[in-house]
């Protein structure tokens, strides 16, 4: 039995002043003055409680590369992050394309004993994208989405039909939605910096056009999407004007895709490199406002883990990855709350009430029989993020040497606190 | 010289290029005079080339050479780099072994600035992926100069694959630096995004480009940019953006024809133009050892 004291209590919405109690793993009592000798009291006054956060999309590794992060590694980050939940994309090796893998990951999460990590099967066998996987399968092994992330399922009849299937399981599409014949070999957004530096450039509507696409195939298969990783303007528009006319559209941006441009390329820090590129001030305004009125639904992390050694090569050859889970919510925190672009409790929506309604996790709220996944921060922490200390294997974050505010300090999974 | 390494026009203030041109001149007369320097005796400069090109290397090889260096030539082919060495382990290799000056050449932007940041060997660009070639950039503004005094107030008019131009990249910076307006001729698929941003003006149709200029500088015309439908033929090509005696008749009438080479004839200039009383080219291959030349010895002249 524990007793958060005098916590700022944040749902999506609201905030409320009060004692949460916590007993068998669930919310018991929410009041003031609550009085229960029997409980380990933890004082939080001055400190934010949220719900725990919910990343929708992160590369855990494992299986295949585990030098970069493994379960146990990223699911200790996760909790550093404030995330009591993470879903890891299937782009592992080999794939998480069966549900043997799928029952892999699950073991490796539990043993863990961290943040609870969900899997994400591929959609299609190797993401080849040409034969769908076994949804129904691997749901029933663990799977929380079905996503071909880090490639997008190339040809419109399998995507189509991909929608499809996943609606007969009642199992989320995440779809990294890209035109790969127009993004080619570019590695940095087209536009003014990638001239200056020489480097080559994906057009913006190798992501737009794809997100038009897999939005009217979701129209056309009258299925759900979850669009991942947005960073356009006009990917915002289309899934405004899609979600206008009743398309069950979905869709995350990344810190990254808010808070920096690519002017971090200018030095040709590989750390910058990211899929989709870092984009210029007019698209990072449309993301802002589409996470203000939103057309957002959540902020993921994209947490994509890398090697120094694989980092720290000519900018073509290093890969395309960012980790984010340790930063997430300090960047969110300083660069859309501090700002006053949104309110706490849209970033509870966005970092953990989406996330759980899409996903159909429970979770996502602070109530009496909820259960208790929270993060207790203290906005007021300021800090120069130093990648270094990090708890995931890797330390290729964009935003190394960035001041920040906003520190999570503790972490309580399934009503038990977990050290990270 | 108060740097280390030189690796890109947009680093250089108009007093380093000033610097290096002055020295070029001298180097220059040098060479006009087929006189030896002793400048470098006692130096190492190494050649590290991941992409192929026999001229550029030869230029900095024969600049070390005038100036008494010796130099070493490491080519991906016959290195540990076709065993998979890593670029900053190769750049360690070469600074144990008491280099001065690595000139390095790389398919990818940005790799000579890696370098750099990795070893104390100074190290000079010789062309970087899509990003710069200042050390040609530096012998066209070498050229331009002999041939009229200053830059100031000049008008420049690079015509072709911009996009994929790391000479018209660094030319665009250095002749605007240096006072000259750059006029950037092709079609729009050859044209990379927001150049005008650098300080450029685009004018597709060359007819208008090219009237009143001072330097013209056709680019050379890449074969396999039209498998990848960036234009049509070469015949098309040649109507449209080929610089022939006709057009040359709009130009400032002391105009020049410079050109990067190696050249196309019957592509992106005329033969009668390359060999023609307007062409510079030979000029210009003969300012790239003296401006050569001048970075090794400014650059080498601050090191311990």
């Amino acid at each position: 039995m524990i007793l958060l004291k005098n916590a700022t209590a944040v749902n999506a919405d609201g905030m409320t002043e009060t004692d949460i109690l916590v007993n068998n793993g669930v919310i018991e009592r929410l009041e003031k003055n609550i009085d229960a000798p029997e409980a380990e009291v933890v004082d939080c006054e001055g400190k934010l409680v949220f719900p725990g956060f919910i990343d929708m999309h992160c590369h855990l590794r494992d299986p295949g590369q585990t030098h970069k992060e493994d379960i146990a590694t990223g699911a200790r980050a996760a909790l550093r992050g404030g995330y009591t939940a993470v879903c890891c994309m299937p782009n592992t090796v080999p794939p998480v394309d069966n549900p043997a893998i799928v029952t892999y990951i699950c073991d490796k999460a539990r043993a863990a004993d961290a943040a609870a990590v969900y899997p994400i099967g591929a959609i299609t066998r190797g993401q080849a994208g040409k034969e769908l996987c076994e949804f129904g399968k691997m749901k029933a092994a663990g799977a929380i989405a079905v996503s071909d992330d880090g490639k997008p399922v190339e040809k419109g009849a399998v995507m189509l039909n991909a929608l499809k299937y996943a609606k007969t399981f009642g199992i989320p599409l995440i779809s990294h939605s890209e035109d790969k014949t127009i993004s080619a070999d570019g590695v940095v957004n087209e536009g003014e910096n990638a001239t200056v530096a020489g480097l080559k450039a994906i057009p913006k509507a190798a992501e737009s056009a794809a997100v038009a696409r897999d939005v009217l195939l979701a129209e056309e298969a009258d299925a759900r999407i979850h669009i991942a990783h947005v960073s356009t303007a006009r990917s915002v528009e289309i899934i405004r004007g899609a979600k206008a006319i009743g398309v069950k559209v979905t869709c995350e941006t990344c810190p990254h895709y808010f808070a920096a441009t690519d002017d971090e390329i200018l030095s040709y820090n590989t750390n910058a490199k990211i899929n989709p590129p870092l984009r210029d001030e007019s698209d990072v305004a449309a993301v802002i406002a589409g996470i203000a009125d939103g057309t957002i639904d959540v902020i993921a992390t994209d947490h994509a883990p890398h090697a120094r050694d694989e980092k720290n090569v000519e900018f073509d050859y290093a890969p395309f990855g960012s980790v984010g889970l340790e930063t997430a919510f300090a960047v969110a925190y300083t660069h859309l709350v501090l700002t006053d672009t949104i309110k706490l409790t849209d970033l509870c929506r966005l970092m953990s009430t989406r996330p759980a309604e899409i996903l159909g996790l429970d979770g996502g709220i602070i109530a009496v029989g909820a259960r208790a996944d929270l993060a207790v921060i203290d906005p007021d922490d300021e800090y120069t993020v130093d990648a270094n200390s990090f708890a995931s294997k890797s330390k290729n974050c964009v935003f190394d040497g960035w001041r920040l505010k906003g520190r999570v300090v503790r972490v309580f999974v399934g009503g038990e606190e977990k050290s990270f | 010289m108060k740097r280390k390494d030189i690796l890109a026009i947009k680093d250089l203030s108009k007093a380093e290029l000033n610097e290096i041109l002055t020295e070029a001149e001298y180097m220059r007369e040098h060479i006009d005079r087929r006189e030896r320097l002793t400048a470098l005796t006692g130096r190492n400069v190494a050649t590290l080339f991941y992409e192929n090109s026999t001229r550029t290397r030869n230029s900095f090889e024969l600049a070390a050479k005038r100036l008494g260096a010796a130099t070493t030539s490491i080519s991906v082919a016959t290195s540990s780099v076709q065993k998979g060495e890593s670029l900053i382990d190769t750049g360690k290799t070469l600074d144990a072994l008491g280099t001065d000056v690595i000139i390095i050449r790389h398919s990818i932007a940005g790799a000579p600035r890696l370098l750099a940041e990795n070893v104390s060997a100074s190290v000079i660009n010789a062309g970087d992926g899509l990003d710069e070639h200042p050390s040609q950039a530096l012998l066209d503004v070498l050229t331009a100069k002999r041939h009229f005094g200053a830059l100031d107030g000049l008008k420049v008019v690079i015509v072709g694959d911009i996009r994929h131009s790391r000479v018209a990249r660094s030319d665009v910076l250095a002749f605007t630096k240096l006072g000259a307006s750059v006029t950037l001729c092709a079609p729009y698929t050859l044209l990379p995004a927001a150049i005008e941003r650098m300080g450029a003006k685009v004018e597709p149709d060359l007819d208008k480009a090219i009237t009143d200029a001072d330097i013209v500088m056709p680019l050379r015309v890449q074969k396999e940019r039209m498998t990848q439908a960036y234009f049509s033929t070469v015949s098309e090509y040649n109507e449209y953006y080929g610089i022939t005696e006709k057009r040359l008749e709009r130009t400032a009438s002391d105009s020049i024809v410079m050109h990067p080479a190696p050249i196309n004839r019957g592509a992106e200039i005329d033969g009668e133009v390359a060999d023609g009383l307007k062409s510079v080219i030979e000029e210009q291959v003969t300012n790239g050892v003296a401006v050569r030349m001048a970075m090794l010895k400014l650059l080498t002249e601050s090191r311990a």
